[in-house]
């Protein structure tokens, strides 16, 4: 052991009390740094994965077709134009679905891709009557970029698959048109009303989904909404997720098509989830920012007690440098015990609370849980410890330096401070 | 036997210590003084040199002067032949850790560390020894100053004139060439002022250091090898 870090240990040992203060800041800002961190970082992966599950990693829709670049504002050969600010047109739907698929299948990144056909219908029950959107889907390419498989609470997919007059329902439409899994209902389209049987239901726990859509058999859904050939867009998975952006703009340009990536396409929610991440992160740092505080009073206090300890430190042949790094290093053994302990609370807190059960039932809305969601990740950890380690340190600095600057001369005769 | 001289040094001797001409002001504004008015001081290895004189007369600041805890306004400080009054802070803390030790008035021992870590401090610092010799030596300092069943004791369970001995062998522990003390038995007991002052001469004038005191005690001053008497500043 150094020296200096010897004599540090002494000095810090010598004011456990007041020390107990900082540690106890320094644990608790650590440790629910990280419980908030895992939390919202849960709660936004599940919300990811919910609308990965149900929308998929990008959507294709519209055809792009390009217009003039500018326009001639002041007759002919005028020499003044008006630059036009997109030169692109959309055209709404996919034409050619088929050749699309087989030219996505080409992407290194696609692990799959289906066409869906969407339409408004009414659905009618004994119940009640309601506007729903219709989603026409090949059953066996949509599990493959969906998360449908899963999501089905009741009935089956193969009951739905073999049935041309089958429907896969969300939990809360059919809850409100007290509907269950075999009982029939009509749906109503472009001046036609046909009878369909609910074969599955399903919950994403997005409410507007689970409330407003409906599956068929993409056949039945053609027949229904009167669209022989085109498809509303291409639901595409991908196999890297994080890859999105860049593979949407790829296939914006090879295919003529717009492609929205999923971060495109929740970036509001998204948005919301990282600015409640650096707010509840900024909120627990007030405990980081109160254990500097008590160390930056505990130092000066050792500072003020022990000046004649640094006169004697100086007399030897100690460096001001060594008695600044004697203070540093008491905030420093202060710091590593904290945050050792406050990781180890932290992450014990994270796994309780994921125990826990969220009231009322839990949340449905954006996605449906009943517990806390929590994802520890190691940079939690370095996060939490690199604020409390800035905190602290900073804190300490003040104190550290001024017992550096004493002069041993006029600690010994009493005129110091 | 002492005996009071105006000069010390005979020429071609080597000496541990010269400064010629300090001047030192002490406070600020109206309070200013002139502490010392131009002291010139020679100090020559294996000597105990005692510095006597009225309280203010400016002793203690020119002990600290000369031990480089503080630096003078005017003049020079030469310590082992080196000039060291304007040097830099590092230079000067250097030169403490290597050349001289201390003993002040109230022992300052460190209270949180027993007085074998105490003894060792200045050791660890320099860094010349291992731990185990570091250990050793000190032992060996204790054991000198009559305290060698004490070693693991802290400075708080120790009686006043004990810390000062563990003062002593602190000051000794890096074979330093310059011991200063300030009033080391101001502080004790007749018995232990005798004893504390018996082991500083002797230890140092066995490894040929030189020992410049400030005391108002007259038996001590006596036991000196030179006595510098000092008034209003200036050595008299």
């Amino acid at each position: 052991m150094s020296p200096n870090l010897h004599i540090a240990f002494r000095f810090l040992t010598a004011k456990k009390r007041a020390m107990l203060m900082s540690l106890s800041c320094i644990i608790l800002g650590v440790g629910l740094f990280i419980v908030t961190q895992a939390a919202t970082t849960g709660f936004e992966g599940f919300f990811i994965r919910t609308i990965l599950g149900t929308d998929g990693a990008m959507r294709i829709q519209d055809k792009l077709q390009a217009t003039q670049g500018s326009m001639a504002a002041g007759g002919y050969n005028s020499g003044f134009e008006i630059e036009q600010k997109e030169n692109l047109k959309y055209i709404e739907g996919i034409e050619e679905p088929g050749r699309l698929l087989a030219a996505l299948s080409e992407f290194e990144n696609v692990s799959g891709a289906s066409a869906v056909l969407r339409g408004s219908v009414v659905i009618r029950s004994s119940f009640q009557n309601q506007s729903i959107q219709v989603f026409g889907i090949d059953l066996a390419a949509h599990v493959k970029v969906s998360d449908l498989g899963n999501q089905i609470v009741d009935g089956s997919l193969t009951s739905f698959r073999d049935s041309p007059s089958g429907a896969i329902l969300g939990r809360e439409m059919a809850n409100r048109l007290h509907l269950n899994v075999d009982d029939s209902f009509q749906l109503e389209a472009l001046g036609q009303v046909r009878r369909y049987r609910v074969s599955a239901i399903y919950e994403t726990g997005v409410s507007d989904i689970d409330r407003l859509r409906l599956y068929l058999n993409m056949i039945e859904a053609r027949s229904l909404l009167k669209e022989p050939i085109k498809a509303t867009f291409l639901q595409i998975n991908l196999a890297n997720k994080d890859r999105a952006p860049e593979d949407a703009a790829h296939m914006q340009q090879v295919l003529g098509y717009s492609a929205e990536p999923w971060q495109q396409r929740e970036k509001s929610w998204l948005s919301a989830f990282s600015a409640l991440r650096i707010t509840s992160g900024i909120t627990v740092s007030v405990f980081t920012l109160i254990a500097g505080l008590a160390m930056f009073n505990t130092l000066a206090m050792i500072v003020l007690e022990k000046t004649k300890d640094i006169a004697i430190l100086r007399s030897m042949g100690y460096e001001r440098a060594d008695i600044t790094r004697i203070f540093l290093w008491q905030a420093g053994i202060v710091l590593v015990i904290g945050i050792v302990i406050g990781g180890a609370f932290g992450a014990g807190a994270s796994y309780a609370i994921s125990r826990v059960p969220l009231p009322h039932g839990g949340i449905t809305g954006i996605f449906a849980t009943k517990y806390f969601i929590v994802d520890l990740r190691y940079w939690h950890i370095v996060q939490a410890a690199i604020t409390a380690i800035f905190t602290v340190m900073i804190a300490s600095l003040v104190p550290a330096r001024r017992a550096a600057r004493l002069e041993p001369g006029d600690i010994v005769r009493g005129t110091a401070l | 036997m002492s005996a009071v001289v105006s000069s010390v040094v005979p020429s071609g001797e080597k000496l541990a210590l010269r400064c010629t001409g300090l001047h030192r002001y002490l406070g600020q504004g109206e309070g200013r003084v002139h502490v010392l008015r131009g002291v010139s001081f020679e100090a020559q290895p294996g000597q105990v040199y005692a510095i006597v004189g009225p309280s203010g007369c400016g002793k203690s600041t020119l002990l600290y002067l000369l031990g480089l805890l503080d630096q003078p306004d005017a003049g020079e400080i030469a310590i082992d032949g080196q000039l060291m009054s304007n040097s830099e802070d590092s230079v000067r803390t250097a030169a403490r850790g290597l050349h001289i030790g201390f003993v002040f008035q109230f022992h300052f021992l460190m209270l949180e560390f027993s007085a074998l870590e105490n003894v060792m401090m200045p050791m660890r610092k320099l860094g010349k020894l291992s731990p185990a010799a570091m250990a050793e030596r000190a032992h060996g300092l204790l054991a000198s100053v009559g305290l060698g069943e004490k070693t693991h004791r802290l400075g708080t369970q120790l009686s006043g004139g004990e810390q000062q001995r563990v003062a002593v062998a602190r000051a000794l522990a890096n074979q330093p060439a310059i011991i200063l003390a300030d009033e080391p038995t101001g502080n004790l007991d007749v018995k232990n002022s005798a004893m504390v002052f018996d082991l500083l001469t002797r230890l140092a004038k066995e490894n040929g250091q030189a020992v410049i005191l400030v005391t108002h005690n007259p038996e001590i001053a006596n036991r000196c090898d030179l006595v510098r008497p000092m008034r209003d500043g200036l050595f008299v």
